[in-house]
């Protein structure tokens, strides 16, 4: 009998007894929430591209401190800066450092590409396009490398 | 025999399932059918107990969204066709609690919708006799965009941030406050600005970018975000270079 109204209700009861915790009450209803899998940027390439593109931050600090440290040895003389450069040719600096660059080349490429969807300019009333803004961020990009070339290699 | 196509539905009821299962039907294929009539054809002919929501059939009311084949859609215009031969996996919006079937619960939503003041909010309204406030196309086109919102919530269904943190104020809500900041007639940004620039809010998102994606109506929420993050930049800045200025 018990079991039956219980059912009536709609209410799971175990057998002896109400002491079941019921799973779902008349007029209340049950919802159903799905808990998101701690691996839910695995679901999608462009959930895992965002991941990396954060990730790729930790390749930028390491870059900063790296020219950090190479200042600094510059500054404590030739012997420090002919040692900083001896580390340099270690493997593992070599491997790390070419492993870094490509996070930092695919950090760049993506902020650039997004950059257009944040800054918004308005020439007499008209939104510039994304693409000129994207290309301008690329055009910065490739003089100022130019010149950080041309003043390293000049000698 | 006429063609046919399977499509997997999430069936859940409350009161007899402890989680939701997948129940196959097959339906006739047709080159000029939507989800929705898919769906539409099981309640009317297979299966009357099926329960979704659905009213304009035209991308206009923003009720019908649901998730097919992983992807947040409108599936009114969403065609059978794209997924030939099939099959076509429906279930409800993702990230929301689940009432029945495909019908998710979005109270919170509307509530966050709300707490963003979304209505032209000014300091002193101007007496009726002075006519109304005048607008230009230029100005007019300023916040346009974001005022294309349907309200279908295919983009909070594409966040991963509100999955994971349901405090977010979510894609929706903030494209939809940065309609009214941009709006040349209203003068509550401030005033939205402090609800928006905490955690919760702006600050929350991490830029996924999928919300403008899936966005049926080209809003770009995750562009009105950014753009919003710059704009609380600057007046972060502005404050610490004058916390004398005037506001
Ligand atoms: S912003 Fe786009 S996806 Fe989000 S609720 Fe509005 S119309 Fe739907
Ligand atoms: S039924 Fe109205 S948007 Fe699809």
């Amino acid at each position: 009998m018990v079991q039956i109204a219980a059912d009536a209700l709609g209410c799971q009861v175990k057998p002896g007894g109400l002491s079941g915790t019921p799973s779902h009450t008349a007029y209340h209803p049950r919802w159903y929430r799905e808990r998101v899998s701690t691996y839910w940027w695995l679901w999608k390439w462009r959930y895992l591209k965002f991941v990396l593109r954060e990730l790729s931050s930790v390749p930028v600090a390491y870059f900063v401190t790296l020219t950090l440290v190479q200042v600094h040895a510059l500054s404590d003389g030739p012997q420090a800066y002919a040692d900083f450069q001896r580390w340099m040719t270690h493997p593992v600096f070599l491997t790390l450092n070419a492993i870094s660059f490509l996070f930092v080349l695919f950090h760049t490429v993506t902020w650039f590409n997004l950059a257009p969807r944040a800054i918004v300019v308005r020439l007499r009333g008209k939104r510039v396009p994304e693409f000129l803004i994207a290309g301008s961020n690329y055009a910065a990009w490739l003089v100022i490398s130019a010149a950080v070339a041309w003043l390293i290699l000049r000698s | 025999m006429a063609e046919t196509i399977k499509l997997e539905v999430t069936r859940y009821a409350p009161e007899r399932h402890q989680a939701p299962t997948s129940q196959s039907f097959e339906v006739p294929y047709r080159k000029d059918w939507v989800v929705l009539d898919a769906l539409n054809y099981i309640k009317d002919n297979l299966d009357g107990s099926l329960s979704y929501r659905w009213s304009c059939r035209m991308g206009i009311c923003g009720s019908c969204g649901m998730m097919v084949n992983g992807e947040p859609k409108l599936t009114c215009a969403t065609f059978l066709s794209k997924y030939a031969p099939g099959p076509v996996r429906v279930e409800p919006l993702r990230y929301f609690p689940v009432v029945r079937d495909l019908i998710i619960e979005m109270t919170d939503f509307m509530a966050k919708l709300r707490s963003v003041k979304p209505w032209i909010i000014r300091e002193e309204e101007k007496p009726l006799s002075e006519g109304e406030y005048l607008q230009t196309p230029e100005q007019l086109d300023t916040y346009k965009q974001f005022s294309m919102c349907i309200n279908c919530m295919l983009c909070y269904a594409a966040c991963p941030v509100y999955g994971l943190d349901p405090l977010f104020s979510g894609p929706a809500a903030i494209a939809l406050a940065q309609r009214y900041n941009l709006d040349s007639r209203d003068q509550g940004a401030e005033e939205r600005m402090g609800i928006l620039s905490q955690h919760a809010g702006i600050w929350g998102c991490t830029f996924v970018g999928e919300c403008t994606r899936v966005c049926p109506k080209h809003v770009d929420p995750a562009g009105a975000i950014q753009q919003y993050k710059l704009t609380a930049a600057k007046e972060w800045f502005k404050s610490l270079l004058m916390p004398w200025g005037a506001k």
